[in-house]
């Protein structure tokens, strides 16, 4: 379709010159949901119908639109509140939970002129690195239905790959934006931690939480972040900037730019396909000017165990709130207040989320707190001190975003130790705060897409973005996209949903707006 | 044997902010259930605490008052437990890097002056409140008082009396209230204290098994329990048994101290770093700043009210026994009453009136214009004191015009002696036996015959004329 071959800057121009109205645009991204979506499992919850109505309010003010995505449909990942509308975090354990109060973004967002058609599948809690861990079911890869969208934004990713609308707002904690935006052939963003409000984004591990936009390249990640960052006065961690200029300064100009190509993402582990496709990356943004430098980073091997230490302590305090007293599910029958709150999280979380309060209620505990949780603190300082001296001999970083090709759906729930060393080249960025992008680099033998991160110094978006926008002014890598007949054949694959641990009958379901599930 | 009793004192402080500690609901006292909280202090998922800058002065005042040293790199940690009134199951509180510590407050005592030492004072939130229906067998949680300011005051185990453990109480409240940080009101809740308390053979170097005392509800009752739990312990210990480590219940009506339910181990808290909230750091300007702001404290004040106004020390401590009655008296002074009079009004009739109503002195209406308008009008000669007490009970609830009142009530002295001789004229006349009665030298018919005038000109008379003039009709 000719519409969703646009870019959302170019749509947004499209809307502006009253080429496309808001509401066509936005009917054509629901009639792709429902075409495409319960085969991708991309979204938990469509709302259709909001969206139609906020169509029509907004193409009355096109003509003094300011903002470039002004009418533009996009997707909210489902840890981002919103007030009405459900949001579950792909978790049993929120059930049906509506918050009466939106995320500071999608305040931000409304007031940019966005449209928003729903809530988007994830990881439980965002925990996970492959979209599988959802009480709704995994999210598959509209490139190859049998392989994970990545995660825990796999919804976000797989939505925007496939043509569900123009861009989504994801959060990474992880590697949790640009991991699926590798695995799916999509360009995101996490951005400098405290640049991005992370009020009402339902809290995961809050050192490390930053929302971010997955999008088909780069202008437009410029153009969503613009939109999303800003110093907010009901998070603490925010920081005063000088934001909303990075569209205007993209000039995809790289030439002087010094990429540090760090030795130790490049060793071991690496599939040799990924290592070629990054490297010629390193080349292409070389070819236009900037220069290339190979660079110790000794760091790599603190990297996972600090973050999965210090993420699943702050996890294990942040979801202790789920505790069936307020809102969200409760058990159904319990004895006392302490069988109430053992039966409600027993039942209402899944085993990967199981697994991460256990590890971090264990770091925590007394007698190993400074065994583990001080030691994982100074490890993060160490790995700052890290990035800090390899920004003294370069501007940016080039790495792999993941070590390898996506993995089949249902081969890495059951090797959690694999999957979290999957994180191995994204988790340092969230360690020290840094921001980092993911833009797709090339193609596997397989055909499955490969993704390469740019890693900048605290404020560096300016820079990721404007090296990203000059290597997509040189590729078309981030213009192919998936065919929608695999996208089709994605309802034929099994989900696998035996290693999830749900018991039967208790499985989520997805749901359109206004009813019971689909 | 002989014993001594070893106690240190955790008192919470409310926080007298109008906002609460992470979030703008009200800190009001009283409203119907769960109307004063947002998804902040309810801990919806997604909601994230901001630190009230009013909060972090109040408790660097706190500080600075008594006498500790301000952490300039300090910061938050969370307290993690699971409660029904802790909607995050986790409190905002300070272990690791309190906001002050190792302080001093010094306390006087029949027994003597001593020093006892802050051992740190930190900020935190407080909890909702739970509210059992025996009638439902239903637990209800109101959230208002989550995420209401506090501070905790920890001292070292400096204490060993009852008698200086109230001292410091009062010593604590009092500079509290003169700061402005808290109000300090126990039967509300905004000061609440709990007792550690241990006991030793006297001379020993060593402290004993402590138990830790909470649900004391008035200064009364932390005397009553100290005794009470100390006379338990040494009774205990003599014969023969030993002191358990334990939380206890201090219940007012059997005045006795209850052990609380029992934990079979150890709560661990799982104390972190709060990662939502950044580091705080006060610079010296920051600092230097709220010294030069703190107010004259009651201490200082009684000092200098003895030297500039020659008050005896009784008057200048019940003058400054509450800041409001020290601003009111001081106003009074700068009004141009003279400092007794200003005394003696405010130890009689204001503190009177505020006992009868059982008032707050910050709660009263009465004004210090119209005291001293009223002070004056008796100086002047206008009004005699008597009548005065009653023109002060007449406005004190609603303040007023005192010399409207005066008008409208007719109550003006009368300082006409023509009237006063006519008047005790005709007492005399018609009381011919007390009149003869004083002249055989019956000093009481006096008296009568005074009150015999007074009576007959409504109370307004100028006493002292009618003293002079009776005396010198009856001496005809």
């Amino acid at each position: 379709m000719e519409l969703m071959e646009l870019t959302a800057l170019e749509l947004g121009t499209a809307i502006k010159k009253g080429r496309v109205s808001v509401k066509e645009a936005a009917q054509a991204a629901l009639d792709r949901i429902a075409a495409q979506s319960s085969a991708l499992n991309a979204f938990i919850t469509v709302t259709g119908e909001r969206a139609l109505d906020r169509a029509d309010k907004l193409q009355a003010g096109v003509k003094d639109a300011e903002s470039p995505l002004y009418g533009v449909p996009m997707a909210l990942k489902d840890n981002i509140c919103t007030r009405g509308v459900r949001t579950t975090c792909a978790s049993k354990i929120l059930g049906e939970f509506t918050p009466p109060y939106s995320a500071a973004v999608v305040d931000k967002l409304a007031g940019a002129g966005a449209i928003s058609l729903g809530k988007l599948n994830m990881d439980e809690f965002a925990m996970g690195s492959t979209s599988e861990t959802s009480c709704f079911g995994p999210v598959k890869n509209p490139w190859d239905p049998e392989r994970v969208p990545g995660g825990s934004s796999g919804g976000a990713a797989a939505a925007v790959a496939a043509g569900l609308g123009w861009y989504a707002v994801g959060s990474d904690t992880g590697g949790s934006i640009r991991q699926p935006a590798a695995f799916c052939g999509v360009t995101g963003i996490k951005p400098t931690y405290g640049t991005v409000s992370r009020y009402g984004l339902i809290a995961y591990a809050s050192s490390f939480d930053q929302i971010g936009p997955i999008c088909r390249d780069a202008a437009d990640c410029a153009a969503v972040l613009d939109a999303l960052q800003g110093k907010d006065p009901r998070d603490g961690t925010s920081l005063e900037g000088q934001y909303g200029r990075l569209l205007d300064r993209l000039t995809g100009d790289v030439r002087g730019l010094k990429i540090g190509l760090p030795a130790d993402c490049y060793g071991d582990g690496l599939d040799p396909e990924v290592r070629a496709a990054v490297l010629a990356a390193a080349d292409t943004l070389k070819s236009r000017g900037a220069q290339v430098t190979e660079l110790p980073f000794p760091v790599m091997e603190y990297v996972v165990p600090a973050y999965y230490i210090i993420a699943a302590a702050q996890a294990s305090s942040n979801l202790s709130r789920f505790d069936g007293v307020k809102y969200g599910r409760r058990a159904d029958e319990y004895g006392g207040l302490d069988d109430l709150y053992r039966k409600t999280r027993t039942q209402g979380f899944g085993p990967e989320v199981k697994r991460r309060i256990l590890l971090g209620t264990f770091v925590l505990s007394a007698g190993y707190y400074d065994a583990y949780y001080i030691k994982a603190l100074q490890a993060r300082a160490v790995i700052k001190s890290g990035f800090d001296r390899a920004f003294e001999q370069c501007d940016l970083l080039l790495t792999p975003t993941a070590p390898a090709a996506p993995p089949r759906l249902g081969t890495s729930l059951d090797n959690p130790l694999q999957m979290y060393l999957g994180d191995v080249y994204t988790v340092s960025v969230n360690l020290a705060g840094l921001p980092g992008l993911s833009m797709p680099c090339g193609f596997d033998s397989q055909g499955l897409p490969i993704g390469a991160q740019l890693i900048g110094p605290h404020f560096g978006e300016e820079m990721l973005l404007n090296a990203a926008h000059a290597f997509q002014l040189d590729t078309d890598f981030h213009r192919q996209r998936p065919k929608d007949s695999i996208c089709r054949d994605a309802q034929r694959v099994p989900a696998r949903l035996e290693t999830l641990d749900h018991r039967p009958g208790a499985q989520c379901a997805p749901q359109r707006e206004g009813g019971g599930p689909a | 044997m002989t014993w001594e009793t070893v106690i240190g004192l955790e008192t919470h402080v409310e926080l007298a902010t109008r906002t609460k500690i992470f979030c703008s609901c009200t800190t009001e006292f009283g409203s119907p259930p769960n109307t004063h909280c947002c998804p902040v202090c309810t801990g919806m998922p997604g909601a994230l605490p901001v630190l009230n800058r009013r909060v972090l002065e109040f408790a660097v005042k706190a500080g600075l008052a008594l006498n500790c040293s301000i952490t300039r790199h300090s910061g938050f940690d969370r307290k993690n437990y699971f409660y029904p009134d802790l909607p995050k199951a986790y409190q905002i509180s300070q272990l690791y890097l309190p906001i002050a510590r190792n302080g001093r407050v010094d306390v006087r005592t029949q027994a003597g002056d001593k020093t006892i030492r802050i051992h740190e004072l930190h900020m935190e939130e407080d909890a909702g409140k739970l509210a059992h229906d025996p009638a439902t067998g239903l637990t209800r949680v109101d959230c208002n008082r989550c995420g209401v300011p506090l501070i905790e005051i920890v001292t070292q185990p400096d204490f060993r009396t009852a008698e200086e453990v109230t001292a410091y109480l009062e010593a604590l409240k009092e500079t509290l209230q003169y700061l402005g940080v808290s109000d300090c009101k126990m039967q509300e809740g905004s000061l609440r204290c709990d007792v550690n308390l241990s006991v030793r053979p006297a001379g020993s170097g060593e402290l004993g098994t402590r138990t830790e005392m909470k649900n004391l509800g008035s200064f009364r009752a932390v005397a009553r329990a100290i005794k009470y739990e100390a006379a338990r312990q040494i009774q205990l210990i003599e014969g023969g048994g030993r002191v358990v480590q334990e939380t206890r219940r201090w219940d007012e009506d059997r005045n006795a101290s209850l052990p609380m339910r029992v934990k079979e181990n150890a709560q661990d808290y799982r104390y972190f770093p709060e990662p939502d909230i950044p580091p705080i750091r006060l610079s010296e300007e920051y600092l230097d700043a709220l010294r030069a702001a703190q107010p004259e404290l009651a201490q200082a004040k009684r000092a200098r009210y003895q030297r500039e106004y020659g008050l005896p020390e009784y008057d200048c401590r019940m003058i400054t026994s509450h800041r409001a009655l020290a601003r009111f008296f001081e106003a009074l002074v700068e009004l141009g009453v003279p400092p007794k009079q200003g005394a003696n009004w405010i130890m009689g009739e204001v503190l009177g009136a505020l006992s009868q109503r059982a008032m707050e002195p910050g709660d009263m209406k009465l004004t210090p214009p119209t005291l001293a308008r009223l002070i004056a009008l008796v100086g002047e000669g206008r009004l005699n004191r008597n009548t005065a007490v009653k023109v002060f009970e007449a406005v004190f609830d609603r303040d007023g015009d005192v010399d409207a009142y005066v008008r409208a009530h007719g109550l003006e002295q009368v300082n006409d002696d023509a009237l006063v001789r006519e008047a005790c004229a005709e007492v005399l006349a018609v009381n011919p036996r007390s009149a003869a009665d004083y002249r055989s030298g019956k000093e009481k018919a006096f008296g009568f015959l005074v009150g015999q005038v007074m009576r007959e000109l409504k109370g307004r008379a100028n006493p002292q004329r009618v003293n002079a003039i009776l005396k010198e009709l009856l001496m005809q």
